[in-house]
């Protein structure tokens, strides 16, 4: 298991009663993309200064290279098992099943993983291409600070410098996160443009990428940024519907009827939808950030309240305002305080196979609730959102069906803020 | 012919090079930029590049993005802007282009941004996130409506790939000169008399470079082998204090920065 999903392509896949069937010939196209110019249908692309084309291209060429070398793969696999603990469980939430009274809540348990979320998967798997590369030093952006923690992670076990932008509204909130990354060794440059979060912290990134692109790889924690970012974050993030396929078939012999996960940027739910894109009976559904409403600048929900633009390298759904500037954007979670999405996302969006919804901050915060005290597990506020959805969802179907919830990470680093928060509520 | 074009074949008769000075639209607001364009014009600037404030520019260093920010944050539109380009250009004779990302050029409308910067009297556009691979659309337009659209070259670019680019852009080609965003540097790097030397050689188009410079050293170096120079932050930075200082004073600064950068190129030049 794990590492990236084997090039051949599937003529067949799992009907969701465990047969063989033929794959659907639409489906199959949905699921080949990017093309070569990294177009996922209309959306994608590269929209990038000139001088990091080049980069670009090496890291496209090399990450092709990669994908065919056996050893690459055999020393992915090796760190995804021995070092982070995969295959995740994948475990049967009876309880808050029972508390919804209505389909059975199954959970990926992502937040398993080294440094508790799903981010090393990717971060691991481009480190290694950052050797390939003879790169001597990466840099990357973090928002809720588990891409950082899990870059920083990488980097000191392979030696490397590292430093991680952080918007410093996000370093105030998602503050142990922010010690973990110095106690790895990686310096976290604050950020104090703009709305201080997610986003000015790529903008940071990259403009540190502009200046030493020929020494350092930028690690982009999500599938956003340009061509080929979306489409290696989201082949390594690929691990995590690939084993919960297997694993499913293994535990209930059939596949889920509805696959949730939350999208910020988006690069668990594309890990986690990616290998059912085929799967005809597997309804997914994306869970963006509602904020406080749907009002604008309330919300964190480009794919339900945006339009098709460019931002941050590629063309994508996106909050912006009527001259194309981007606007700002609210989630108490700063995994999801972000006004883009991955170009992936939109192309499921327009092609209808993935539907997509968003989440209220206070249904979240009862999603995580639910959650702690039902089954005792903490989820991270970005996977509260999914699990909120999940529930919701499950209460209106029997108790056959199976809801599968990609639980990307835990929720340790935002205890603080939670009980901000809820403080705050009680005033 | 654009209006680019035709400047810089009376300049190549001449004898003589470009100076570009770069200014963010709105900051503080569109009458100072309109009266630093109209003070650059009367300085003998060669052409100016407008910058539309944008909200997530990754080429642009601190001097850039935080006069963006400012522009922004009192709310500067694009529409005030053309409006004011539409009055300005009116009045003077050098070439105003704009410094655009492609995020606003899209949003706005490919067409309907092309038509309506050339009837603000608009040359041209320099859109420096749209590559040679991705701008189809916006050159077959720019070409439709005689609108150049600038292209760039970085150190970065493999030559072939310079070449590509070359062909596909109109007006002028702008090198840059640093691997590295905008923004005044000390020291340029020496390769740059190389590698736009060669670009030379290869094209009929003229070659204006820009990034990083700020002083006349920088232009008395890139003016043997280079068809105009760009000079941005060092400008910005100086527009940046009209805010709080009497607004001729600012005017008259930016307007000797302007001779002293063009005394510098002429004598090159001659």
């Amino acid at each position: 298991m794990g590492g990236l999903p084997s090039p051949p392509l599937p003529t067949t896949s799992y009907a969701p009663n465990g047969i063989v069937k033929m794959t659907d010939p639409v489906l199959h196209a949905t699921k080949q993309v990017p093309d070569a110019a990294g177009r996922f249908g209309d959306f994608g692309g590269r929209y990038v200064p000139e001088t990091l084309t080049r980069a670009l291209d090496e890291l496209a060429a090399e990450y092709e290279k990669a994908k065919h070398d056996p050893a690459f793969q055999e020393e992915l696999d090796d760190l995804l098992k021995n070092y982070v603990g995969r295959p995740s469980p994948l475990y049967h939430a009876r309880r808050l099943s029972e508390e919804c009274g209505g389909a059975q809540i199954w959970l990926k348990r992502e937040d398993l993983n080294h440094t508790g979320a799903h981010k090393i998967n990717n971060t691991l798997g481009q480190t290694l291409l950052t050797q390939r590369m003879g790169k001597q030093r990466v840099i990357a952006e973090t928002g809720a600070g588990q891409h950082g923690v899990a870059t920083a992670t990488a980097c000191a076990r392979f030696g490397l410098p590292c430093v991680v932008y952080m918007g410093s509204e996000d370093i105030r909130r998602q503050a142990p996160n922010v010690f973990s990354m110095k106690l790895l060794g990686a310096e976290v440059r604050p950020v104090d443009t703009g709305s201080r979060t997610l986003r000015d912290a790529i903008n940071e990134a990259m403009r540190d990428w502009m200046s030493s692109v020929e020494t350092t790889h930028y690690i982009i924690g999500s599938v956003v940024g340009p061509h080929p970012f979306p489409m290696i974050v989201r082949d390594f993030q690929a691990v995590i519907g690939n084993e919960s396929r297997v694993q499913m078939m293994a535990r209930v012999g059939r596949l889920p009827d509805c696959v949730v996960a939350c999208v910020g940027g988006g690069s668990n739910a594309a890990g986690m939808f990616y290998p059912f894109v085929e799967d005809r009976d597997v309804a997914l559904l994306g869970v963006e950030a509602g904020g406080l409403g749907a009002a604008p600048g309330q919300h964190a929900s480009p794919l339900s309240f945006g339009d098709p633009g460019v931002l941050h390298g590629s063309y994508s759904y996106v909050m912006q305002d009527e001259d194309g500037q981007t606007c700002d954007v609210h989630s108490m979670s700063a995994g999801l305080d972000y006004p883009g999405v991955g170009p992936e996302h939109s192309f499921w969006k327009a092609t209808g196979r993935v539907a997509y919804t968003n989440c209220q901050d206070d249904d979240a915060m009862r999603g995580f609730d639910a959650l702690a005290r039902n089954e005792g597990i903490l989820p991270a506020l970005e996977s509260s959102h999914a699990v909120a959805k999940a529930m919701e969802f499950a209460a209106k179907r029997p108790k056959e069906d199976i809801v599968l919830v990609c639980l990307s990470g835990r929720g340790d680093k935002d205890a603080s803020e939670i009980a901000r928060l809820k403080a705050a509520d009680e005033k | 012919m654009s209006a680019i074009d035709q400047l810089f074949t009376e300049l190549k008769q001449q004898g003589r090079k470009a100076l570009m000075p770069f200014v963010t639209a709105g900051d503080p607001d569109v009458d100072f930029t309109a009266a630093v364009i109209r003070e650059l014009a009367a300085r003998g600037a060669t052409m100016c590049e407008v910058g539309i404030p944008y909200s997530d520019p990754i080429a642009d260093g601190p001097v850039i993005q935080a006069s963006y920010t400012r522009a922004l944050e009192k709310h500067v539109r694009l529409a005030d802007i053309l409006a004011m380009l539409g009055a300005t250009t009116r009045a003077i004779s050098m070439p105003v282009v704009t410094m655009v990302s492609y995020a606003i050029v899209y949003r706005h409308g490919l067409e309907k941004y092309v038509r309506e910067a050339k009837a603000a009297g608009v040359a041209g556009a320099i859109v420096p996130d749209l590559l040679v691979e991705e701008a189809g659309p916006l050159s077959d337009i720019c070409r439709r409506e005689d609108f150049s659209l600038i292209q760039l070259v970085t150190p970065t670019t493999p030559r072939e790939r310079a070449l590509r680019i070359a062909e596909s852009s109109t007006g002028f080609l702008y090198y840059v000169s640093v691997t590295g965003i905008t923004g005044e540097r000390q020291a340029l790097p020496a390769e740059v008399t190389e590698n736009v030397g060669w670009l030379r050689s290869q094209t009929e188009l003229p070659i204006c470079i820009g990034f990083g410079i700020s002083q006349p050293e920088h232009v008395r170096m890139l003016s043997p082998v280079a068809d105009g120079v760009i000079v941005g932050s060092a400008f910005v930075r100086r527009m940046a204090t009209a805010a709080e200082r009497p607004r001729d004073e600012v005017l008259a600064e930016i307007g000797s920065f302007a001779t002293s950068l063009l005394e510098t190129l002429d004598h090159r030049a001659n």
